[in-house]
């Protein structure tokens, strides 16, 4: 079909001189503007990636163009011109600073609040540190220590070349090529992301990336992300940053694909913080993310916490195949829009096997004019015998501005399932906030207090030592919504 | 200058006028009860003093410690040193006491200079005075108000009050809902604070309570205004004869 949409450069100089003048743009750090397929084997070409690799990019891009971009979700953006972007950029080295006296006054007094120790603020914010506390050598020491367990975890790029019957086995098994427009254009393009792999028994003994926020902070705008769990295996896998992230790129398209097998339980947590925009919805990220988890072994289970304060757009439904007789699938939510963010996020849990069960708890918290839907779809096949499924949708109102919806989809074809659906809408009460104020609270601590009692039961399931910045940054998030 | 200071208070709740001319002054080391009949105001006088939005102040003055009370938010008043106990108090979900207690108490501390407590050593300052109130360890651990019996509520605050230690506390009929013994209870927390830097206005509807915290003055609150003050005797005057002898100030 090689319907190729052509490149402006293409159309200005015509095909030949432009494959022309890509030959010598090998050695250049950043693609030509546009997609086709050249601005693809300019990227396989890049990583230094095998046939294999390319061919299913060209199949991804092939498909993509055949696409169209869905319009269901409940958000708002004006028309991407996906010909006026650059697909690959080497990563740009931060401008490197003398002391955090020449960093952004406004980033550091959100370090601040969030109580980021002083060295890692000066890592964060690109201001050269003393070698010996570099992450790079923290990093490796832990990674001597995973490789002695058989745990692998490195750039998905590396593992593409080193670990390829591994990745050729599991990439594109949860989340296919053709899955949908955002992932199809990922599944082309993807920058790098991360890959691991945790082998038959093992208990990965510490948060992966917890370590690697520092690098974490580089992301990508089209990550992808494979973690795969051996039989009796478990890893706990950390995504994102509370430190609010700025970035050039407007459109984030990550993937996330991650495989359980028998017994195996995998735990991934996000926390989003990029840039959301100014007050008035300028500027701002769009996050389109695909993830999605196969429990494909028995008794299997993969539980997703999410914590989004950032982006303009967040658009994101990170789902559970439940395929293993017994397995279990779990969602934890805190989705947080301010000013005029939008967020239309939820789950999908697809109960296959027997006995299979999965439990959703979702908090949208909405202030000023933002938006923010919970969509989520629980889906009990013939064959998913004795069922059971528990989902809460908890919505907080900040003022009158804001709105909330929740959106339900279930649908049961075995009649032995036991499908419970909660719902709440509520709003900050005054008497609430009065009564804070009373005891002394600043009215911005005390919005912080109510929501986070609020968040809760989602809060306290991410990881202990992130627990506490999370909480913080429900506070920061929300400031300036009420008075 | 007495600690508190109210001259001829007016306030208006959605328009309407129910506050119309408050004269109060409530010196430092001195508890004083307010009684009066239901909607008289009584509650209302309680948020205007603790700065509740939606109340519009149209005339007078409110001073507290020298300083204007009426230009400060809800907030600064409290950190200031007021202190309300709630006719009603209020839940707040997911928010343990314990928690909530010591981000107060925090924020307090933060105003006086004064270095925060750490969740240990907040526990520690704690124990001793919820064991006196008769207040669990277990109830600490619950969601603010969340599920407390009226009789656990009440408590509770007092529990706050103590560990706040406020120059002025509004108490809004603490003693309604409470069995005999939690009343003594109560009124033995309210009598240990009782010391000669702190002031009490203490709104009640029962003689009963000030047996247990004995007046230095007692007030009668009707129709918005305070139409009779006196001794504790007034109390007992009350008790027995009712506020009919008051009701013609209140149809002024
Ligand atoms: N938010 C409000 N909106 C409308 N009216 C109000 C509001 N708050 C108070 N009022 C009215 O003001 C009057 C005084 O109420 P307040 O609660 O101060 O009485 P009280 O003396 O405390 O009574 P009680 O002894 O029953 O507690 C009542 O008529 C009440 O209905
Ligand atoms: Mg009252």
């Amino acid at each position: 079909m090689e319907t190729e949409p052509k490149t402006a450069n293409e159309l200005a100089l015509g095909d030949t001189a432009y494959k022309y003048g890509f030959v010598t743009d090998i050695e250049s750090e950043l693609a030509p503007k546009g997609l086709d397929e050249d601005t693809v084997r300019f990227i396989s070409a890049k990583k230094d990636e095998p046939d294999w690799m390319l061919e299913w990019r060209l199949r991804a891009y092939r498909h993509w163009t055949t696409m169209r971009e869905p319009t269901w979700q409940k958000v708002n953006y004006p028309p991407i011109d996906y010909q006026d972007a650059y697909y690959y950029a080497a990563p740009k080295t931060k401008e490197r600073l003398n002391s955090l006296d020449e960093v952004d006054p406004e980033l550091l007094a959100t370090y601040e609040k969030l109580g980021i120790p002083l060295r890692e603020q000066e890592m964060l914010a690109g201001v050269a540190v003393d070698a010996v506390f570099d992450s790079v050598s923290v990093a490796t020491t832990y990674k001597g220590k995973l490789e002695a367990m058989g745990v692998i975890f490195s750039p998905i790029s590396e593992a593409v070349r080193e670990h390829p019957e591994l990745v050729r086995k599991y990439l594109g098994s949860v989340v296919p090529y053709s899955d949908n427009f955002f992932a199809t254009l990922n599944a082309a393009v993807f920058s790098d992301g991360t890959f691991a792999y945790v082998p038959k028994g093992v208990r990965c003994p510490m948060e992966l990336s917890t370590y690697f926020r520092i690098n974490a902070t580089q992301t990508g705008q089209f990550e992808r992300t494979l973690i795969i769990a051996e039989e009796g295996s478990y890893v706990s896998y950390l995504e994102g940053c509370t430190a609010p992230m700025r970035d050039e790129n407007q459109l984030h398209a990550a993937v996330v694909e991650l495989v359980a097998l028998d017994d195996a339980e995998i735990k991934y947590s996000t926390v989003q913080n990029w840039y959301p925009g100014d007050a008035d919805g300028r500027g701002g990220i769009y996050n389109f993310v695909t993830k999605r988890g196969a429990c494909r072994g028995r008794n299997s289970k993969i539980l997703w916490t999410q914590v989004e304060t950032g982006s303009a757009i967040t658009w994101k439904y990170p789902s559970c195949i439940l395929q293993g007789d017994g397995s279990v699938g779990e969602f934890y939510s805190v989705a947080i829009t301010n000013n005029r963010q939008q967020a239309d996020t939820g789950t999908k849990m697809i109960h296959i096997g027997r006995n299979t069960s999965s439990r959703i708890i979702s908090k949208g918290i909405s202030a000023g004019h933002a938006d923010n839907t919970y969509r989520g779809l629980v889906r009990i096949q013939p064959k998913a015998e004795g069922a059971r499924n528990y989902t809460r949708c908890d919505s907080l109102l900040i003022g009158d501005a804001c709105g909330a919806h929740t959106v339900p989809y279930i649908e049961t074809r075995n009649a032995s399932a036991k499908v419970e659906h909660e719902a709440t809408t509520s709003k900050i009460s005054e008497d609430q906030l009065f009564y804070c104020l009373q005891r002394g609270l600043p009215e911005e601590e005390a919005v912080s207090l109510i929501v986070n009692g609020f968040c809760k039961e989602v809060l306290q399931t991410l990881p202990m030592e992130f627990a506490v910045e999370a909480q913080k940054l429900v506070g920061i998030s929300l400031e300036g919504s009420v008075g | 200058m007495a600690l508190l200071e109210i001259e001829g208070l007016r306030a208006r709740v959605e328009g309407k006028e129910i506050l119309k001319g408050v004269d109060l002054r409530v010196e430092a080391g001195a508890v004083h009860a307010v009684m009066g009949p239901n909607g008289s105001g009584k509650s209302t006088l309680a948020h205007v003093i603790a700065g509740r939005p939606g109340y519009e102040v149209t005339d007078g003055s409110i001073t507290f410690d020298g300083r204007d009370l009426l230009s400060l938010g809800a907030d600064e008043r409290a950190r200031a040193g007021v202190f309300l106990a709630f006719q009603y108090p209020v839940e707040i979900p997911g928010v343990t006491n314990t928690t909530f207690l010591r981000h107060a108490l925090n924020a307090q501390r933060a105003e006086r200079g004064e270095p925060t407590l750490d969740p240990i050593e907040f526990v520690r300052m704690l124990r001793d005075k919820m064991r006196s109130l008769g207040v669990t360890e277990e109830l600490l651990k619950r969601p603010v108000n969340v599920g407390f019996s009226g009789g656990e509520k009440k408590r509770n605050e007092i529990l706050q009050m103590a560990v706040l230690e406020p120059r002025l506390a509004v108490l809004d009929e603490t003693d309604s809902g409470l069995d005999i013994d939690a009343l003594k209870v109560v009124a033995d927390g309210v009598n240990a604070l009782r010391s000669p830097a702190r002031g009490m206005l203490l709104i009640t509807h029962y003689q009963r309570v000030l047996s247990y915290v004995v007046p230095d003055h007692v007030h009668v609150f009707a129709g918005g205004v305070i139409v009779a003050s006196g001794d504790k005797d007034l109390a007992r005057e009350l008790e027995e004869k009712g506020y009919a002898d008051f009701a013609a100030a209140d149809a002024a």
